[in-house]
């Protein structure tokens, strides 16, 4: 089985999020960047694969050079190979086009990207690779099987869950479940050695157009002040929920 | 971070570590602080990761990696802020194992680092006597050759590692009226019998076991000599540039720590309404402090990239320690000024930092001894040269 698993590159969750060039552009200065946290779930469950199955494992990315450590990190968790689509990632559409080129390239049979980045949130590009390249879909992935060319998964659905067969090709919006946050791997020395031997590809983009632009980013309003109410001042709360928060 | 020095491997190495230290060490640091004992799954866990092997050969399990990677294990073991822990794991990586690499038979290495290596065989190094500390050459340890065996009598102090480790190096005097040409080091296991170890309580290193060990009659074979015989004053000595280099840089990374701990509460801190960092006064100490720990840790960054070249570096690395473990202190006493009296609640970082940090002039080479000996080289201008293996 050959799968190819989508790594996306997003900033910690702790860094601090600035905005430059009027509110249109992320300032990446001193942000920290690390595997997607839904990719590395995914990517976790991948090397299982590779482990007890025999697959092999290709990390793929849509960046510039900056986002090769995150490939690198990868490499040295255990997948066999990477491959950088040598351009920003301006919009969903637009990476899902670079990747399903990747995908009808390398024939692979389960291709694994997040149900979302923690950074922009899209969310589209499972779906969309799926769509692109004509494979099955299973969104909110939360456990996967394969046997042959058959595959078992389980969904997280509104409140409970839902299995489902269906078959390879096949391309998954995964999360946590697929793996626990245990079983995520720090990568030990010998990784980080061997990761430095592994092929890192650089494919140049096709042409591709975009379809939104970002026009303005903002920030949630900062947090108010704490307003303490005796408890038995309830004449008070009720004032306040209702004149000054407006919410009664 | 200086690019210099440090390559994109470098980078993801610091990061995994941070990682490994984060989710597997940083949980059982309060723990191991109350108990002083490190407990043993973690050296298992270190082993596993490849931690212990980064600077030794890779015939015994090691990676042979430059001396960077050991700047960032030691720089990342001071910023989870136990120097008892960080002791214990870089006394037995770069103390006891040092000497087992560089004077070790190869049936000793095959035995002693390679399972150092893994984490399965921790060790500890013994030269400091209740009567003989900065004065190494005073030991009154003894090793008698009785046929095919040596014969140790003795006692040892101070001794990092000294209760739970598995194996000890020992310094001894093969010949009592030889002075500096009598020592010689030798390589034992704990449960010879014969030695006996008693943990020390101490002002700071909370965690880690350090003891006062006695040696009755202790029976070895002649094979567990490590290099020549009479040559130990010269190995031990030899070894003192990298043992110093590393305190000078677990100094520069514990300050590191403090600084950037202290910066960020300061940010945070309200007093007269504003931020604390508002105050001058505050301002104008945090920089001075934080220029001198830069000052130390690039130089600190250029001794151990000579040293890593090959160069004996023992004026430099003597200079690294004596300097940058003063600053450390500094910065510790005047970062928990800048909390206030939280600088003193062992709720908060600084009260545990400022009292691990004070074996620095200590531990290894009091400063006073650091100075006589720079004091030898630079006004004297005595030579020191590379012992011969
Ligand atoms: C927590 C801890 C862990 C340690 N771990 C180890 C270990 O793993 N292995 C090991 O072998 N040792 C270890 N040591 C021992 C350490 O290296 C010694 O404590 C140190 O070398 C000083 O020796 P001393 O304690 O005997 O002090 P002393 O030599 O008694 O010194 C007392 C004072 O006299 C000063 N002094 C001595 N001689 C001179 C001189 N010629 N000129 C001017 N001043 C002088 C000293 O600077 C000091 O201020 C450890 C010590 C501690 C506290």
């Amino acid at each position: 089985m050959k799968i190819l698993v989508c790594i996306s590159h997003v900033p910690d969750t702790t860094s601090k999020i600035n905005f430059t060039e009027g509110d249109t552009k992320f300032d990446t200065n001193g942000v920290q960047f690390v595997i997607n946290p839904n990719d590395e779930f995914g990517l976790t469950r991948a090397m299982w694969f590779k482990e007890k199955q025999g697959a092999s494992v290709t990390v793929v990315n849509v960046g510039g050079p900056e986002t090769e450590p995150t490939l690198r990190k990868a490499l040295a968790i255990g997948a066999d190979e990477a491959i950088r689509v040598n351009t920003e990632a301006i919009d969903g559409f637009a990476v899902a086009k670079q990747l399903a080129k990747v995908i009808e390239d390398g024939a692979y049979d389960l291709v694994i990207a997040g149900r979302e980045s923690i950074d922009y949130n899209g969310g589209m590009v499972p779906g969309m690779i799926a769509g692109l390249t004509n494979a099955n879909f299973v969104n909110n992935c939360i456990s996967l099987e394969v046997e042959g060319t058959n595959v078992t998964a389980t969904r997280e659905i509104d409140g409970g869950k839902e299995t489902v067969t269906t078959a390879l090709p096949l391309v998954i919006g995964g999360q946590k479940g697929l793996v626990e946050e245990s079983d995520l791997r720090i990568p030990n020395m010998r990784g980080i050695m061997m990761a430095r031997k592994k092929p890192l590809q650089v494919l140049e983009p096709i042409a591709t157009e975009t379809e939104t632009t970002s026009v303005k980013f903002e920030k949630p309003a900062p947090k108010g002040a704490v307003t303490l109410v005796a408890p038995d001042n309830l004449d008070e709360l009720v004032n306040l929920l209702h004149n000054e928060a407006k919410v009664i | 971070m200086s690019n210099m020095y440090f390559t994109e491997e470098h980078q993801l190495f610091r990061q995994s570590l941070q990682d490994f230290l984060k989710k597997e060490v940083v949980p059982h640091i309060d723990k191991w602080e109350k108990t002083g004992t490190v407990e043993r799954f973690i050296w298992k866990k270190f082993g596993e990761m490849g931690f212990f092997g980064l600077a030794y050969p890779e015939e015994y399990g090691g990676l042979n990696l430059d001396l960077f990677y050991t700047v960032i294990l030691l720089e990342e073991l001071q910023k989870i802020n136990s120097g008892g822990f960080a002791a214990n794991i870089w006394a037995h990586t770069y103390l006891a194992m040092t000497h087992v690499n560089k004077e070790g038979s190869h049936e000793i290495k095959e035995k002693y680092l390679t399972a150092s290596i893994t984490g399965e065989k921790i060790g500890c190094l013994c030269i400091t006597e209740p009567f003989g500390g900065s004065d190494v050459a005073a030991m009154r340890t003894t090793a008698v050759k009785k046929g095919d065996s040596y014969v140790i009598n003795g006692s040892k102090t101070f001794i990092t590692n000294g209760v739970y480790s598995d194996y000890l190096v020992v310094a001894a005097k093969t010949d009592v009226d030889a002075g500096h040409n009598g020592m010689s080091i030798f390589i034992m296991d704990r449960d010879t019998p014969g030695i006996s170890a008693t943990k020390l309580d101490k002002l700071g290193w909370r965690a880690s076991d350090t003891a006062e060990i006695a040696f009755d009659n202790v029976t070895i074979p002649a094979s567990n000599l490590m290099g020549e015989e009479g040559k130990g004053f010269p190995y031990i000595m030899q070894h003192f540039a990298l043992e110093r280099l590393i305190m000078g840089i677990n100094a520069h990374a514990r300050a590191e720590y403090a600084l950037e701990y202290a910066r960020q509460y300061m940010s945070e801190r309200m007093a007269f309404g504003k931020t604390i960092n508002k105050f001058q006064a505050l301002r104008h100490s945090f920089v001075d402090l934080y220029a001198d720990m830069e000052m130390c840790r690039e130089y600190n960054y250029m001794v151990a990239s000579r040293l890593n070249n090959g160069e004996y570096v023992v004026k430099e690395a003597t200079i690294s320690k004596l300097k940058s473990t003063k600053m450390a202190d500094e910065v510790a006493y005047q970062c928990v000024q800048f909390l206030g009296g939280y600088g003193y609640m062992e709720e908060y970082p600084m009260a545990r930092l400022l009292r691990d940090s004070r074996l620095g002039p200590i531990g290894g080479g009091t400063s006073e001894i650091l100075r006589e000996i720079i004091a030898k080289m630079v006004i004297d201008k005595k030579e020191y040269k590379p012992a011969a293996k």
